[in-house]
């Protein structure tokens, strides 16, 4: 446990010395800042107003972001550790192989969350100050969500590190799974169903096992809970999982999918050539 | 102590290491020679339990891969090229210092004694370090733990002469009860520091021979050199070496660490032309953990005698 924690304790401190990091920062600070800037408190959507207006904006914009900048940001700096032979020195230290693997993705979750959750809490802080009503339902499984978006990237970057050789590799690697599941998300989907190239029980369920529908629809669902906007689709889920059911889902099904790719991660990490 | 058998390593289609079986013993000090690809780094990786390979490599009859931990933890190692660390020199000092269960004072005195001063560069990134701080906080660290086997790419390369003479003498401290593994490209950088040669080529081993072991770690020549005229270089050169200008550059003296002797050598040949008196003469040795500095006093008083 003490190896874990100084692993994570030193990628930690690595990461916040990182450019990246600095960057990542500033992208979510600013996304809030900006939102309050342009005043969109006091717009309205589907009813939606005030700091619920605010963070369905934002978490959809963290949907369209957080993913691929955790996965380049993760598989860069751990790719590119190993190729600049931080890897050679620092696993001749007697540190066991577990610790140093789930420690650096310890180190690397609390670096990813905290500036996408300090983000929220920045929103609620300026929302009290303002008076404005804070939904502290909607903040706390928007936090959750988030949390989970995180885990699951930073899971699937994990096994793209373990598994390319080179920097370049990985980077190109985590791109292309991003474009993957953007690719398969319900609006792709959906042009294949009218082509009526798959069956829509099929290009329903892709759609579920892609994590950033799962998301998205998620996020939906919250001001949208009949899911109107997905059309029939709505009726599978609705009918499979049910309003509640669902948003457990969309909390459990991509935790599963990032501890299962840094799992697997794991397995080829120390199984194989480790600088 | 350390035994390498039948190992041998690939990547893809190139063979690295190619059957190799070695033993070695106990407070042995080998020296690891090669070109660029003779395997050295690969054999380290090994060793260190960071390569898969086939065959099998054990210390102390432990297995370094299965075993990380309880091995990893009596082997100092120092690589050839500092890692690009971000993390400050402090929690590097720190996070060793608390794997290796070692106080991380000890690795303050070494450095101390390496001619690194830590306080004012705690908080810098080790990145930012110049090459030879690098290099002398690794060295630090490896040593200050109660380490076995001392595992050392190049360890010297980018000290200067007077660290170099300190390294040599915590190498002394240590010759009884740990084993060496020195690698470099080149024997000459080495060649004094050991007692036996493994030379290395397309990863085989194409040379395994014990050298003559008379000269100590701790052992020092007294050294004096007239020249036929004074030359601005070579008085450069000889004040890196801490040599005293006995008067108006022409003659010089000063004491050479035996491990270096070779080293200081080669520097002076490449003045030969302007040299017209060279004595080098075996001074007794540096009691282990004086510092040197008393000791080395009176080997400059004998040299004078010389």
């Amino acid at each position: 446990m003490k190896q874990l924690w100084l692993t994570a304790k030193l990628d930690i401190v690595e990461s916040l010395r990182a450019r990246w990091f600095q960057v990542y920062t500033l992208v979510f600070g600013g996304i809030v800042a900006l939102l309050f800037l342009f005043g969109l408190t006091e717009s309205r959507v589907l009813g939606f107003i005030g700091l619920s207006r605010l963070l369905v904006t934002y978490i959809q914009l963290t949907m369209a972001i957080l993913p691929i900048f955790v996965l380049i940001t993760t598989v860069r700096s751990v790719a590119g550790d190993r190729e600049a032979g931080v890897y050679e020195y620092l696993l001749s230290l007697p540190v066991s192989l577990a610790a140093w693997f789930w420690g650096k993705i310890l180190g690397r979750y609390i670096v990813i969350f905290l500036p996408v959750f300090g983000a929220m809490v920045l929103a609620v802080l300026i929302a009290l100050l303002r008076g404005i009503e804070v939904p502290w339902g909607m903040f706390g499984y928007y936090t959750a969500l988030l949390a989970v978006m995180a885990a699951c990237f930073l899971g699937i970057g994990m096994l793209i590190s373990a598994l390319a050789r080179s920097t370049d590799m990985a980077q190109g690697a985590a791109f292309v799974v991003w474009l993957t599941l953007l690719l398969f998300l319900d609006l792709i989907l959906l042009g294949v169903m009218i082509q009526g190239k798959v069956s829509p029980e099929v290009a329903v369920t892709v759609a579920l096992a892609n994590p950033l529908q799962v998301f998205r629809t998620a996020a939906l669902a919250l001001f949208d809970p009949q899911l109107i906007v997905l059309g029939p689709s709505a009726y599978v889920i609705l009918d499979l999982f049910g309003v509640t059911g669902y948003k457990f889902f969309a909390l459990a099904y991509p935790t599963l999918v990032g501890i299962a790719a840094a799992t697997l991660g794991y397995q080829i990490f120390r199984r194989g050539d480790l600088p | 102590m350390i035994s390498f058998s039948h190992v041998t390593k690939s990547f893809r289609k190139s063979r690295v290491l190619d059957d190799i079986s070695l033993d070695i013993g106990l407070s042995e000090r080998v020296a690891l020679i090669g070109s660029n690809g003779a395997g050295k780094t690969t054999l380290i990786r090994c060793l260190l339990g960071e390569y898969t390979f086939d065959g099998q490599v054990s210390i102390e009859g432990r297995d370094p891969r299965q075993e990380r931990t309880a091995v990893l933890g009596s082997i100092g190692f120092v690589p050839q090229l500092p890692p690009p660390l971000k993390m400050p020199v402090a929690q590097l000092i720190d996070f060793s210092a608390a794997l290796c269960g070692t106080d991380p004072a000890r690795i303050h005195q070494l450095a101390q004694r390496l001619g690194l001063d830590l306080a004012p560069i705690l908080t810098r990134p080790f990145v930012k370090l110049s090459g030879g701080m690098k290099q002398k906080l690794l060295i630090a660290i490896a040593l200050g733990r109660e380490a076995k086997l001392l595992i050392m790419d190049e360890p010297a390369a980018n000290l200067d002469p007077e660290a170099r003479k300190i390294f040599f003498e915590l190498l002394a401290e240590r010759q009884e009860d740990v084993t060496m593994l020195i690698s470099s490209h080149r024997l000459n950088e080495v060649s004094a520091l050991v007692n036996r040669v493994i030379e290395m080529d397309m990863g085989k081993v194409v040379l395994d021979d014990r050298v003559a072991d008379d000269v100590s770690l701790s052992g020092q020549f007294g050294c004096r050199i007239s020249l036929k005229r004074s030359e601005a270089a070579f008085a450069k050169a000889m004040q890196a070496w801490n040599f005293r200008d006995l008067g108006e550059g022409l003659e010089w003296e000063g004491v050479v660490p035996g491990p270096d002797r070779l080293r200081f050598m080669g520097m002076t040949s490449r003045y030969v032309a302007l040299i017209s008196d060279y004595s080098l003469h075996e001074a007794p040795p540096v009691a282990a953990g004086n510092g040197g500095g008393a000791a080395l006093r009176k080997v400059g008083a004998d040299a004078t005698v010389i």
